[in-house]
């Protein structure tokens, strides 16, 4: 544990990416395989299911601090995180433990698990009271099943291939699906002969780099072949050995949740595995991301609910037939596969091959794209012809010209504390737009503004409190902020009968003072409904969300094996 | 009757002597507390200050200033009210002013810290009726290490830096904080220069007697000089502006309280925050308020709602006066008190 919590701190002092892998190819050298496997399994986003409650916590730390629950609040407040704000508030401790860090989850941690509260308690206490603060943070960290380091999967996946010397690929490959945290799966992850694969392993996802401005620097709109940009949940279907998987990009086995998809799989030949999109859809539209969010959670969806929010597959790639793995051939011959693999499928199965834009040049492709916005999708990929099918988000090969995002103006009325690098701040806003002489909250951000902007805000919220709700202050609405948004749904869930999709903060407005912010008229007059897509797409959307495609879209807790 | 000291617009007013303490306008009469921006006004008519205090006092607000002087512990008389000062181990020379009246006896802490501090004489705590106290860090989550623990992980950060062949860049207030890290540092790993502002408070502290450690103004150094290996101890201000390009690759650290919390620390993007605060830590504010044996306390700066809550429920007369001493930050989490934000200061 103190080497795991060494690294924590190592990875923390820093923002600088050579120091961030050093720091884990030094781990990573060092630490025993039990530990590093679990180090690997915490570092790529994996997080037990959370084993104490926060409110249990707060009272035991409180306890042991000897403060008021309230005075744990305020402390909790200023500070920002909880497994700090803990750290901080204990005692001394009374000695000092040294545990590994596969012991201190597999013996101390999980166990805790439906133990009742005065064991947890104990327990807990116990690790406490032989752990300085730093490690007391950590293990905070992992009870509260909030485990961040600002440590991307790929920069682990650079580490470990700079540690061992397996390439990059093998090791992002090796890391897909369920991954367990065991000193067996470490071995083989790094092991530099080729290892045996798991028959329902999906290919590490090739995402898009987003492009920004004139997409001429990409050279002849010829080299490229563009397709709508669907915003639904990337998925791969894999069939081998007579079986069917079905894998999110959040590496979710969802097979049983989409059953009219897991129904395509035994209409595959064996060894295919298809790269698209789970898109909700029913007759000839699509429906909206908020629909298909019902599904999401779902284990088991009932008949009711198959038959209002229908699944289908846009399959946009060909990754694997006939048990090979194809992605290093040019684009256009897994396309050509993919359409003679859905060609074969029989009449009715919830299959769509991504339908290719044909466009002479950009102003063409710019056209459909700008069509695009009115039907609601979020704008374009383009993917160079003769590329490959990469692995993770490489530049160069693919990208998404995402539509210009919509604008607003909208006057700042409330205000809370921000948390981590924003503790102690006022960074979470809330933002109203008029109606009827009044200004109604419509959406809250918390991004887009400089360091030197935050403090401004954060000092005028201060000296322009008019209420207080908790943490929340209600301001005096005097500064207007421009918006940027992805999507506008009617909601009966706000006041406003209106819900932006992805809101953040482009810009202050001190040109204009709060009388002249927009509307939630003027925010409802964006909502297009209906109108159908260009022609040629065989797709009709009524209302599409952006997919971001950072993998943040609330699928279900991402809980691993324990 | 009213109370002895009230807020005025201009400052804590005491009408019995007609004269302000810590006024932040100019005014005829000043008693201050120490010379920090926040706390000493110039272009007031008269400053009473510890004799310790005078000469930064005087640094900071003008040689033309007329100040009377008052040892430590020794009274005066204004009005009808007698005044004396008291050590309050801040800075070199602050002093909690003890203020009595028919009988009453009122103490303005100014900004105090009861570790003791080889720049400056150690707090001693003051009974009083009324004790008027600072709660910049009024939160249970701020707690000191002793000295030696952070100047061990300040020595260690500067050996490792001059053994890379960097230059280790360490930001504090010019005036207190840089005396107190010269003092703290062990000057056998390196040279150790200092900013132009930090020269100027330095000169005024070895004037008033402070021994520290060697230190050459950066200004003095030629175009091209190689700083790796050296320490050297800039205000925060001086962060990100072109002034610091000259050391290269540098590794910079800021010494204050507030890097005890570790957003705070990841927001200044400095590579090591050390803590290190001339403020009382919550047990500090704790024992301090307890030792004056004041039944009634006014809190002026930081987090003023906790720690007035947490005196009343223990029997106490608490509140709070809207000061400006740190621009009416009235709660939690103000991340930019005075200590850490001074104006950038030019280098002269």
């Amino acid at each position: 544990m103190n080497r795991f919590s060494e690294l924590h701190t190592r990875l923390d002092e820093t923002t600088k990416t050579n120091v961030k892998i050093q720091a884990l190819v030094d781990y990573f050298r060092t630490a025993p395989e039990a530990d590093a496997a679990w180090a690997v399994w915490f570092l790529i986003g994996n997080r037990p299911k959370r084993i104490v409650a926060r409110a249990e916590l707060r009272s035991w730390a409180a306890a042991e601090a000897g403060i008021p629950e309230w005075l744990f609040d305020e402390s909790y407040l200023a500070v920002g995180d909880m497994a700090e704000t803990i750290a901080l508030l204990l005692p001394a401790p009374e000695s000092s433990e040294e545990i590994s860090l596969h012991d201190l989850i597999e013996e101390r941690l999980l166990p805790l698990r439906g133990a009742d509260p005065a064991e947890r308690r104990s327990a807990i206490r116990a690790i406490w009271s032989g752990f300085d603060e730093r490690r007391r943070f950590v293990w905070n960290k992992l009870i509260t099943g909030n485990f961040r380091v600002g440590v991307s999967r790929s920069l682990v996946i650079r580490a470990l291939a700079e540690a061992t010397g397996v390439n990059a690929p093998t090791i992002a490959h090796r890391l897909m699906g369920e991954w367990n945290p065991t000193p067996e799966s470490f071995a083989a992850l790094v092991s530099p002969a080729s290892v045996e694969t798991d028959a329902t392993r999906p290919y590490p996802f090739f995402l898009a780099h987003p492009i920004e401005g004139d997409p001429a620097i990409l050279g002849p709109a010829g080299d490229w072949q563009a397709e709508w940009k669907w915003d639904g949940i990337r998925a791969q279907l894999v069939r081998r050995g007579g079986a069917t998987s079905l894998w999110t990009r959040g590496e979710e086995l969802v097979t049983e949740r989409y059953p009219e998809i897991e129904a395509l799989g035994p209409h595959l030949p064996d060894g295919t595995v298809i790269d698209g999109e789970l898109l909700p859809r029913k007759g000839d539209r699509v429906l909206p991301f908020h629909d298909l969010q019902r599904r999401i959670g779902r284990k088991t969806p009932g008949r009711k609910l198959l038959a209002e929010v229908p699944v289908w597959l846009m399959a946009y790639d060909l990754l694997e037939w006939d048990g090979v793995d194809h992605r290093g051939e040019p684009l256009e011959k897994r396309r050509a596969a993919l359409g003679a693999l859905a060609e074969r499928l029989p009449k009715g199965s919830r299959l769509a091959v991504s339908e290719v834009l044909e466009a002479d040049d950009w102003p063409a492709l710019a056209a459909a794209r700008s069509a695009a916005v009115r039907a609601g999708v979020e704008g374009l990929m383009l993917k160079r012809k003769g590329s490959a099918y990469g692995v993770g988000r490489k530049r160069g090969d693919w990208w998404k010209w995402k539509v210009d995002p919509r604008t607003i103006d909208a006057v700042l009325i409330g205000a809370q504390p921000g948390s981590g690098k924003r503790a102690g701040l006022y960074t979470d806003y809330t933002f109203g737009l008029w109606a009827e002489g009044e200004l109604v909250t419509v959406a809250k951000a918390y991004s887009g503004l400089t360091d030197a902007e935050i403090r401004e805000v954060d000092a005028f919220v201060r000296a322009n409190t008019v209420a207080r709700f908790g943490p929340v202050r209600m301001v005096e609405p005097r500064l207007v902020f421009e918006l940027g948004f992805e999507g506008i749904q009617e909601s009966t869930r706000h006041r406003s009968g209106v819900a932006v999709r992805f809101p953040r903060v482009l810009r202050r407005r001190d040109d204009k003072r709060a009388d002249e912010a927009n509307s939630v008229a003027d925010l409802r007059a964006m909502i297009a409904v209906g109108e159908p897509m260009p022609p040629r797409s065989g797709m009709q959307t009524f209302f599409a969300f952006a997919d971001d495609d950072d993998g943040d879209r609330p699928e279900a807790d991402r809980a691993g094996p324990v | 009757m009213g109370d002895l000291l009230e807020v005025t617009d201009r400052g804590l007013y005491c009408a019995a002597g007609d004269f302000f303490v810590d006024p932040w306008r100019a005014v005829e009469r000043a008693v201050v507390t120490h010379a920090h921006s926040d706390h000493a006004s110039s272009g007031c008519g008269r400053y009473l200050s510890s004799t310790a205090g005078s000469n930064v006092l005087r640094a900071r607000i003008g040689a033309s200033a007329t100040i009377d002087t008052l040892e430590y512990g020794e009274e005066t008389s204004v009005g009808s009210v007698r005044i004396s000062l008291h050590p309050a181990g801040h800075i070199l020379g602050s002093a909690q002013v003890r203020l009595e009246h028919r009988g009453e006896v009122w103490v303005v802490s100014g900004d105090y810290k009861v570790e003791p501090d080889p720049t400056c004489a150690a707090f001693e705590a003051v009974r009083c009726h009324v004790f008027i106290s600072e709660s910049t860090f009024g939160l249970p989550v701020y707690q000191w290490r002793p000295d030696r623990e952070t100047f061990a992980e300040i020595d260690a950060w500067w050996r490792a830096n001059r053994d890379a062949g960097r230059a280790s860049l360490l930001l504090g207030y010019s005036l207190g904080k840089a005396q107190r890290l010269l003092s703290g540092v062990d000057p056998s790993i390196g040279p150790i220069a200092v900013h132009g502002a930090v020269e100027a408070m330095t000169r005024a502290y070895r004037e008033s007697g402070v021994a520290l450690p060697a230190t050459q103004p950066v200004s003095a150094s030629e175009r091209g000089h190689d700083w790796g290996g050296s320490l050297v101890i800039a205000p925060p201000g001086a962060h990100g502006t072109p002034w610091v390009r000259r050391f290269g690759d540098a590794s910079v650290a800021f010494a204050s309280g507030w890097m005890r919390i570790r957003g705070p620390r990841r927001r200044r993007a400095v590579e090591r925050g050390f803590v290190l605060s001339d403020h009382a830590d919550w047990p500090g504010l704790l024992a301090a308020i307890e030792a004056t044996g004041a039944q009634r306390v006014l809190l002026t700066h930081g987090s003023v709602g906790p720690l007035c809550r947490f005196l009343r429920e223990r029997g106490l007369d608490a509140g709070a006066l809207a000061t400006r001493y740190t621009g009416e930050r009235d709660e939690v989490g103000d991340a930019a008190p005075s200590e850490d934000e001074p104006a950038v200061e030019p280098e002269t």
